[in-house]
């Protein structure tokens, strides 16, 4: 095995060993380079990649260890062979449980040099396999930002697909958080749309007026406090693609608005007469069952039906357990690119997210996730930190026999409970509980509960 | 082709039949002729009195200037050290001009066979001539470009060249077969 395209950088104070063991390595096909100390090793750390390091222990200022450390940040994937004396064999110990590959006691064996060099080769082409398979493996299981291997949702990625390539109407389908925005968003990036804008609007947190006043605009004085003409998201989406959230929310009379929108493809402001034509991509979106709505009557046929053209739906987390290594991944990457900090999931914690029942979906995997790098102590998320409570398997409230407890100590059970079943989305938990939205985080305050559900876009599925 | 000169650089009297044995070798692995440059001196500042070995890259320095010109091997009984490594069997200027190879540990004691031993160091010899073409250690088994950090490693190669570490002597002015 030679070291054609393996890079390695020899960092020792002493010119004479840089030499040598430079062109004792070369001879062997490596690209040899050379630092005489470890902050000049650490500026070539970040101007270039290396493979291979070979580091003296011994340095003045800036010691082998600290340039170990500095390695590990900044070059993880490269492996660190230390070069130290007899006396200081100690150090090289401590060195590989910091991470070092090897270490080589001066002056060294050439049988043991070779053979050493020789595992480095060979680890390092593996992990270069190792880049281009996940690479490959990654492109395989990706949608854009969408991200799985399980069966079903490469049929939701092959119908998004298709589906982009149309004009017609989508309605997504789905549990809370298990990324509809997210694959409205990239049905809307895959479609001759793309160059338009993507406008998403929720119908469940505005009530009928604001919300007819937000998707279609109004004129001026058209209602008390309409001081200037405004535009609605139905003219902010032309050319592009229009995304209506929980659409299963809207009142009878909007219903029968859009509905008229969808099949004139003209609308008015509010307070206006002007007809104004509609370009826009709609894709709609509930995780309420919309036939069943049609059966007992809150939800208009006919729109259902207009809606219904292409139906896209989300199988639940639980459903494609599969896929949450792949999804633990991507999230640690996006991560990093936002924290710079690289974090990891104990085997341990992975097993924790892969018994957890995920109601809140990806939303809640990825709230999870956040908490864990954010706790953890290193570079390690164990399973303590990632807030996983155990799976409830009490009724809510409900106590232990003789140990009764106070209404208020149900409360707080009970809406943390409900917060747990919407991945911590608070408008959706504030719906279940029957209560404003307001009153709900001001309890959340008062009993000091989690609130991580608050953002509601999840960048994965 | 420039001819290749072969320099006797030990301590002991190696014996005509060695260094004719190596001269035979080179010269049909390379391609080209041969010869035995015959100079007493010796490098000077070479012996580490420390590691008790001698210095390759001062040999190798020395040889620059002391030797005859065009490619030069030269042959020694001494223990040879680049500063690195506990020793070397030889050493050579990569594309360069000079190489260096020991028969001190090519031997070891209770080897059977003398031949042996002189295989080795006729092996070594190319192998070290090959980096003054510019060749690099070579994965084809049983070229004797391949590495070889221990005598058994020795054994394993043939004395010639793959074809591919031919082609590369050829293009780089040898004439190699």
């Amino acid at each position: 095995m030679t070291g054609e395209n393996t890079r390695v950088l020899v960092v020792d104070d002493e010119e004479i060993v840089r030499e040598s063991l430079g062109g004792w390595l070369q001879e062997d096909g490596f690209q040899v380079s050379s630092a005489p100390d470890g902050r000049t090793a650490v500026e070539l750390m970040k101007r270039e990649r290396w493979n291979v390091m070979l580091v003296d222990l011994k340095m003045p200022g800036m010691d082998g260890l600290q340039v170990l450390e500095e390695a590990r940040k900044l070059q993880p994937e490269a492996a660190i062979i230390m070069m130290t004396a007899y006396a200081t064999v100690d150090t090289a110990v401590t060195a590989m449980k910091l991470g070092a590959f090897d270490y080589l006691v001066k002056p060294f064996d050439p049988e043991e040099l070779s053979l050493l060099m020789q595992k480095v080769v060979a680890q390092q082409s593996l992990v270069r396999e190792n880049a281009v398979l996940r690479k490959a493996l990654k492109k395989e299981h990706r949608f854009r930002d969408l991200v799985s291997k399980s069966a079903a949702m490469q049929r939701v990625f092959e119908l998004a697909q298709v589906a982009a390539r149309s004009n017609s109407t989508i309605l997504v389908l789905g549990e809370s958080g298990s990324g509809k925005e997210v694959l409205a968003r990239t049905i809307h990036e895959e479609s001759p749309r793309a160059g338009g804008p993507f406008v998403a609007m929720s119908c469940a947190a505005l009530t009928e007026t604001l919300l007819e006043s937000e998707l279609f605009g109004h004129e001026k004085g058209s209602f008390t406090g309409a001081n200037a003409r405004r535009k609605g998201k139905f003219e902010a989406a032309a050319g592009g693609t229009l995304f209506l959230d929980e659409i299963g929310d809207i009142s009878p009379k909007l219903q029968l608005d859009l509905l008229r929108v969808l099949e004139e493809r003209k609308f008015q402001r509010v307070g206006g007469n002007e007809p104004i034509d509609v370009d826009v991509r709609i894709i709609a979106a509930t995780n309420k069952d919309l036939k069943k709505a049609v059966a007992d009557g809150s939800f208009r046929e006919d729109l259902f039906y207009r809606l219904n053209v292409i139906p896209v739906t989300l199988p639940p987390l639980r459903e494609r357990k599969e896929d949450i290594p792949l999804l633990v991944e991507h999230f640690l990457d996006r991560l990093e690119a936002e924290m710079k900090k690289r974090v990891k999931v104990s085997p341990e914690a992975m097993g924790a997210l892969l018994a957890h029942d995920w109601p809140g979906n990806v939303r809640e995997l990825r709230n999870v996730l956040e908490r864990g790098a954010v706790v953890a102590q290193g570079d390690v998320i164990k399973p303590a930190d990632l807030g996983l409570a155990p799976a409830p398997v009490r009724a809510p409230g409900a106590n232990a026999p003789g140990e009764p407890v106070s209404l208020e100590e149900v409360e707080k059970r009970h809406i943390s409970e409900v917060l747990g079943h919407t991945g911590g989305n608070v408008s959706q938990a504030a719906r279940l509980l029957g209560i404003d939205r307001v009153t709900l985080y001001n309890k959340i305050r008062k009993f000091q509960l989690r609130r991580d559900g608050e953002d509601s876009d999840p960048s994965g599925t | 082709m420039e001819a290749i000169h072969l320099w006797w650089i030990g301590e002991k009297d190696p014996g005509a039949r060695t260094l004719d044995h190596v001269r035979l070798h080179l010269g049909r692995a390379l391609g080209t002729t041969v010869r035995i440059w015959e100079d007493p001196a010796r490098p000077p500042d070479a012996y580490d009195t420390r590691r008790k070995q001698w210095s390759t890259s001062k040999i190798l320095a020395w040889m620059g200037t002391a030797g005859p010109p065009g490619k030069v091997l030269a042959v020694t009984d001494q223990d040879l050290f680049i500063p690195i490594l506990t020793f070397v069997f030889g050493e050579a200027q990569l594309g360069g001009r000079a190489a260096v190879v020991s028969t001190a540990r090519l031997g070891e004691p209770g080897l059977p066979d003398p031949r042996v031993a002189l295989e080795r160091l006729a092996k070594e010899s190319v192998h070290e001539l090959g980096h003054c073409f510019g060749l690099v250690h070579c994965d084809t088994p049983g070229c004797v470009m391949g590495r070889s950090p221990s005598a058994r490693d020795v054994d394993r190669k043939r004395g010639d060249f793959c074809s591919k570490c031919r082609d590369r002597v050829m293009r780089s002015g040898g004439e190699a077969r």
